[in-house]
C-alpha cells in the first residue's frame, strides 16, 4: 500500500545522512522548501538538477462556467506553478513503479 | 535559481556547517523525495505542495513523423500539486 511522506521524513533523511539534531535537520528541510518558495514567489525558476524544474507561469484572465449551474463566472489572470520532472526522475519513477505483467 | 544557488544560501544561514555537509543535506532531500515516489509513495509538504505518481494508461500512439501506430505501454510519471499557501504567495495574498 503506499503511503504519505512529510517533512518529517525528509527531516529523518536528513538526519541519517549529517549528524545534527533532529531538530537542526528540520530547520533545514524548511530553509530548504523556504528559499525555494521565495526565488518562485519572485518569479524565478528553480531548476534542481537531476531532479526537475518548477517555473511559474502567467495566464490571462478567461471567463469559466461552473460545471454544476452552467453559471458563467470570470476567472482573474493569476500565476501558476508548473514542475517539470527531470528525465532521471521520470525513468525511476517508472521502473520502480513498473507492474509485472 | 539552481541547486548549486540553493546550497549557497543554506551554506551562508549555518556558517557553523561544512560546505560539503549542505550539499549532501540538500541532495538527500531530493533524493528522499525521488525514492518515496520510485515506490509509488506520496510526498505531502503542507503550504509547499505534493508530490505523487500518476498512472498513464497505455494507448496506441503515432510516430508524428511517419504516422506509424506504436503501442506505448503503461507507465508511471512524476506529479506535482502546488500547496495552498505557495499558491495564494504567488498571487500576492499571503
Amino acid at each position: 500500500m503506499s503511503k504519505t511522506l512529510t517533512r518529517m521524513d525528509l527531516s529523518e533523511a536528513v538526519f541519517r545522512e549529517v549528524g545534527l539534531s533532529r531538530n537542526e535537520s528540520a530547520q533545514l528541510v524548511e530553509s530548504v522548501l523556504n528559499h525555494m518558495s521565495d526565488a518562485l514567489v519572485r518569479g524565478e525558476t528553480v531548476k534542481i538538477s537531476s531532479f526537475g524544474t518548477f517555473s511559474v507561469r502567467d495566464k490571462a484572465a478567461r471567463v469559466g462556467r461552473n460545471p454544476k449551474t452552467g453559471e458563467e463566472v470570470p476567472i482573474l489572470p493569476r500565476r501558476v506553478l508548473t514542475f517539470r520532472p527531470s528525465h532521471l526522475m521520470k525513468d525511476r519513477v517508472a521502473a520502480g513503479n513498473k507492474t509485472e505483467a | 535559481m539552481i541547486r548549486s544557488e540553493l546550497i549557497q544560501k543554506i551554506a551562508d544561514e549555518n556558517p557553523h556547517l561544512f560546505q560539503r555537509d549542505v550539499e549532501r543535506i540538500v541532495n538527500a532531500i531530493f533524493e528522499e523525495i525521488i525514492e518515496a515516489l520510485s515506490r509509488g509513495d506520496r510526498v505531502e509538504l503542507r503550504g509547499f505542495g505534493a508530490f505523487s505518481v500518476k498512472k498513464r494508461d497505455a494507448r496506441t500512439g503515432r510516430n508524428p513523423r511517419t504516422g506509424e501506430s506504436v503501442e506505448v505501454e503503461e507507465k508511471h510519471v512524476p506529479f506535482f500539486k502546488t500547496g495552498k499557501l505557495l499558491r495564494d504567495r504567488l498571487n500576492g495574498n499571503a
